[in-house]
């Protein structure tokens, strides 16, 4: 089986990278782009059976760090 | 006094510290990150500065989940002293020794130069031989040095005199300027500048020195 783990900044983190892209966005001539936010996508492939739970806890004690970020299961 | 320096690969300030650290005084063993345990009797753990693990997924991340690192929670938790400089610090808030955690640099950059600081409080082994309010330069060699946690947080290190050390000029973005944190029983220091690059005068200046002294003389007395 596969999961998918989407990676991102939590809310009022500040995110200097989206920040750079965004400026870089706008240097190119795309108006409008009014916040850009930059994570990660962890792709596993697993046991057949794991559980959710396992992967939240893979989760909680590396893939993320959730003191700035926050995560998303996606079971493929 | 007994320090223990902890090598990871990717490690780079491993020696200077061992260095820093015995020309004060100490007696230094270096410690592998696949080993579990510490040299018996160690008053002190140090753990460097470096790219431990190629700062893959997160700076500190991998590290922080070694079997070594079990061992210094162990040791911060009966109330050891740890020190944490540059990656180091990075390493103790992945492990949550310390609160809070350091983001990419606000400017985005790579910043190695010597910056003034201000010593915020002389009530730790790390800072006694200095005086609050005193201005020492140390270098900072960093990419991800912004200090960042909860509001909640920076309330609590200010109140209760934990935050180590301020960037006189903020170069990085750290939330109130913060350049070095206490843990709640002051034996836990993180700090991103590296007091082991300004320890000797060939170095261009000593203020790291009187960390090292200051350490080695109340440790060896605890």
């Amino acid at each position: 089986m596969k999961a998918r783990v989407y990676i991102m900044l939590k809310t009022g983190v500040l995110d200097p990278q989206g920040e750079a892209v965004r400026h870089a966005l706008g240097s190119l001539g795309f108006d409008g782009v009014n916040s850009v936010r930059q994570g990660k996508v962890i792709e596993l492939d697993l046991k057949d059976g794991t559980t959710e739970a396992t992967i939240n806890d893979m989760c909680e004690r590396l893939l993320a760090n959730t003191v700035i970020e926050s995560y998303r299961v996606e079971i493929l | 006094m007994h320090a223990a320096v902890v090598v990871f690969p990717g490690s780079n300030c491993d020696r200077d510290l061992a260095v820093a650290l015995s020309r004060a005084g100490a007696r230094v063993t270096m410690v592998w990150h696949k080993d579990t345990a510490m040299p018996q009797g160690v008053d002190l753990i140090a753990v460097p500065g470096g790219f431990s693990f190629g700062d893959y997924l997160r700076c500190g991340a991998i590290a922080a989940n070694s079997p070594i690192c079990q061992s210094v929670k162990a040791h911060a938790e009966r109330g050891g002293y740890v020190l944490g400089i540059c990656n180091g610090f990075q390493i103790l808030t992945e492990t949550r020794v310390l609160p809070g955690t350091l983001l990419r640099n606000a400017a985005l950059k790579y910043i190695c130069r010597p910056v003034p600081l201000t010593v915020t409080t002389a009530d730790s082994a790390f800072t006694c031989r200095y005086e609050a309010g005193q201005t020492i330069t140390v270098p900072i060699a960093h990419h991800d040095g912004n200090y960042h946690a909860d509001a909640e947080t920076l309330a609590a290190l200010k109140d209760e005199d934990r935050i180590a050390f301020r960037y006189a000029r903020n170069p990085n973005g750290s939330a109130d300027d913060i350049a070095g944190i206490l843990s709640q029983n002051r034996r836990v220091l993180g700090m991103m500048p590296h007091p082991e690059r300004m320890a000797e005068p060939a170095h261009g200046g000593t203020d790291g020195a009187a960390m090292f002294a200051g350490l080695v003389d109340q440790l060896a007395h605890a």
